[in-house]
């Protein structure tokens, strides 16, 4: 009797447990992205006015990034999350994992309705940005022109800031050595081009500072600590309008990049995942986000929409976009690991 | 009832008294059991799983053998000295094939990429490439037209040494070994080989913080003991004021500290002491002081605890037989604080060699620690099996440290001095 007993309230239990499971499961949609003033951008301009529009019931987090933190997130079975914003090497290895679901485009306006960098089969392009030189008018004479002046330190003395790793800071080094920007991964490819860019670290290496958050270098100029720094565009235009600060930023040369939105393979919510998808890509909307955050977007019709004093801003712009490089992602899938083992050999040295 | 008829009914009960005995000690361990069940469970699930998982990690290896099943069996018949046979080629043929339409090449031309650089173009770029299987006896010619690299014996090695399904690949190539196309184990490339010096600095700065926080923490420690209750609490709130603030929080008031323009810098030229501003952040100094001031309340608290049972009657009676009071201090009064130096020692030690936010906020490019770099394979570029063999050896290495440590620290038997 006892046992029976004990076995039905074992039944139940479990029974309990799966309806907790299952609850779960019919979760709302959770929507992640890099959070600080971008996210508090998006939600302004696609969070809450999808909320108001579509009635599904919404929430935003926010990570750091890393193609690991998926991977464990969905091969462990409690993926949390429904959309994240990923930057183009998450995107690519990502989908060669099978991380993401294969995006249906017919519903969310179809390929022809975005820029062609941003179709991908396992995410579409959410923001296009830059790193770019940054510096601060207040404490330089004389602006910068590009990357050979970064690496001169006679003509403007004081420390230089960049992102640690290989990864830009090799491409810059090869620009600031004379390569033009549309063959910077042609020479990088090569042994010799690879020393090249050492060897031309090399010449400032006393005066290098390393970031690794985007929200450094910002602080590294407003201290003084360095003259100038490889930063993200939109964060020098943030610290303009919000800390009143007079920071410069240099188009030519830059490096441009895409982030995009993935749908997290096995996502229970993916028609809401997919509404969402179409109304933070709908021009309209992306275009209010460009006016409250200096990123360019993805759809077409965005730029038209933009008044002239914000585009001049924007990466997107015909005349910042010019001279500007697209990161590279497969030659960096391919060497990230070498690379990054001879970059931390140099800077041991 | 008599004594021998009683011992007769024991007999009759046939269970000896031993017997009965064990089994009673046997309840009294499974109750003593049962109360730490749930935390030894606990532990069971969140700590020794989850390091069972990281250091299976670092020796498995499933992935080509996954993708390319036919090429990583024929080749287990390839003696390695020439190319392959033609069979292996169509069977490398079909895999592509098969992994291009399941979608798998990828995951077998990350694994090899970290074996041989390049790698990924070209098992990709081949697989793009092979529109159709090869008529046969045409496989070896095809695939070599592709892409040259199918006719060299290097690109075969490392298929076949990455064909799992255990290997000794990762954790190799955390001590900068390799293992070369005849399957001897011989030191990496010197622009590759950077883990062992990776170790070493991060055992260094931890050594380092350790006995930075022993010779500030120690003359704290003793204050705090000594000093009437009233005044060492308020001492003791300040030693655990920093213990409650954030980690985040107190590396962040370093660098306003000690920046170029910060604090320090700024008093020191208004003082006139130096014309130009000392490096102090974003090297290792700044590592070491960040560390330093993140961990002494873990060297403190144990010593206050060690020296709080010291009775202060003993140096009064070192003092009275005549010694110095140097004397007195190094052979009765320091022997009794050697556990708390022990294990405040060891403490500090072992949570600085996990240290990750403060090097990486505090330090330049040259004082990241190993932490670093698993962080690193795990989050960012996703080489689980590196970060896992990394782990592993700097688990193995902290393990075999306490080992040592604890038979050091054994061997000091305290003896308030009076060995002779």
């Amino acid at each position: 009797m006892l046992k029976r007993k004990i076995a039905l309230g074992f039944i139940a239990a479990l029974g309990a447990s799966a309806a907790l499971a299952t609850s779960a499961q019919a979760r709302d949609l959770t929507v992640v992205s890099w959070g600080g003033a971008y996210q508090d951008a998006q939600k302004k301009v696609y969070f809450e006015p999808f909320k108001k529009a579509s009635g599904v019931a919404m929430n935003d987090e926010s990570w750091d990034g890393g193609v690991g933190v998926l991977r464990a997130k969905v091969q462990g079975g409690a993926a949390t999350w429904d959309v994240v914003q990923v930057e183009s090497d998450e995107l690519a290895v990502g989908c060669e994992e099978g991380l993401y679901e294969k995006l249906d485009y017919s519903k969310i306006g179809g390929e022809g309705a975005y820029i062609k960098p941003s179709v991908n089969p396992c995410g579409v392009g959410a923001i296009l940005y830059d790193f770019v030189l940054g510096y601060d008018k207040d404490k330089l004479k004389e602006a910068p022109k590009g990357w050979a002046d970064f690496f001169d330190t006679k003509k403007f003395p004081g420390k230089r800031a960049l992102r640690q790793g290989p990864k830009t800071t090799l491409e810059i080094a090869l620009m600031a050595d004379g390569v033009p920007p549309q063959d910077v991964y042609k020479v990088l490819a090569t042994d010799e081009g690879v020393d090249r860019a050492f060897k031309k670290l090399d010449t400032i290496k006393g005066d290098l500072v390393w970031w690794k958050a985007g929200a450094q270098p910002p602080q590294l100029l407003a201290s003084g600590e360095v003259a100038m720094t490889s930063v993200y565009n939109g964060r020098i235009d943030t610290a303009n309008k919000n800390e009143k600060k007079n920071f410069g930023m240099v188009w030519d040369g830059a490096l441009f990049t895409l982030d995009s939105w993935v749908i997290l393979k096995g996502s229970p919510n993916k028609d809401a995942a997919y509404k969402f998808l179409d109304f933070a890509g709908k021009a309209e909307n992306q275009s209010k986000l460009s006016e409250n955050i200096a990123y360019g977007t993805s759809n077409k019709d965005a730029a038209a929409m933009i008044q002239p004093a914000v585009l001049k801003d924007l990466p997107t712009a015909p005349d910042n976009i010019k001279n500007a490089v697209e990161i590279n992602v497969p030659f960096w899938l391919e060497n990230i690991d070498k690379l990054t083992e001879r970059f931390n050999k140099w800077a041991a040295k | 009832m008599t004594a021998a008829s009683l011992t007769d009914a024991d007999a009759k009960t046939s269970v000896p008294l031993k017997r009965r005995l064990k089994r009673a000690e046997r309840a009294r361990q499974l109750k003593a059991f049962a109360l730490v069940g749930p935390l030894l469970l606990f532990l069971l699930f969140t700590f020794a799983g989850p390091i069972a998982g990281m250091l299976w990690h670092a020796v498995d290896d499933r992935e080509v053998r996954q993708v390319l099943p036919q090429t990583v069996a024929s080749l287990a018949g390839w003696d390695g000295k020439d190319l392959p046979d033609e069979k292996t080629y169509a069977a490398l043929a079909g895999d592509l094939q098969a992994a291009r339409a399941a979608g798998t090449i990828a995951i077998a031309a990350k694994r090899l990429n970290y074996a041989l650089n390049g790698f990924r173009t070209i098992l990709i770029s081949t697989a793009r490439n092979l529109k159709a299987m090869p008529e046969p006896g045409t496989a070896k010619e095809a695939l070599g037209k592709i892409n040259p690299a199918w006719r060299e014996r290097a690109t075969w090695t490392t298929i076949r040494d990455a064909s799992g399904p255990v290997t000794g690949f990762y954790l190799l190539g955390a001590l900068d070994l390799v293992r070369n196309a005849d399957g001897a184990i011989v030191a990496a490339p010197p622009d590759q080989a950077i883990y062992r010096e990776v170790f070493a600095r991060t055992f260094l700065i931890s050594l380092g913080v350790t006995v930075l926080c022993l010779i500030l923490g120690f003359p704290v420690a003793y204050l705090l003991a000594t000093l009437p209750p009233g005044r060492s609490n308020l001492l003791m709130i300040f030693v655990l004021l920093p213990f409650w603030t954030s980690l985040l929080v107190r590396t962040c008031a370093w660098i306003v500290l000690l920046q170029s323009k910060g604090v320090v810098n700024d008093s020191l030229r208004w003082l006139g002491i130096i014309d130009e501003p000392l490096r102090l952040i974003y090297n290792r100094f700044g590592v070491c002081v960040a560390m330093t001031h993140v961990l002494l309340p873990f060297m403190i608290l144990p010593l206050y605890s060690s020296m709080k049972a010291i009775s202060p009657a003993y140096m009064r009676a070192a003092a009275s037989l005549g010694a110095a009071p140097v004397t007195a201090f190094l052979r009765v009064y320091l022997p009794q604080t050697l556990p708390g130096i022990g294990a405040g020692s060891l403490l500090v030690f072992i949570l600085a060699l996990g240290y990750y936010i403060t090097p990486a906020l505090v330090g330049g490019a040259a004082d990241q620690m190993i932490s670093y770099f698993i962080a690193l394979y795990t989050t960012e570029t996703a080489n689980w099996g590196l970060a896992s063999a990394l782990g592993a050896v700097l688990l193995l290495a902290t393990v075999l440290l306490a080992l040592v440590y604890g038979k050091l620290v054994q061997g000091q038997q305290v003896t308030g001095g009076m060995k002779n």
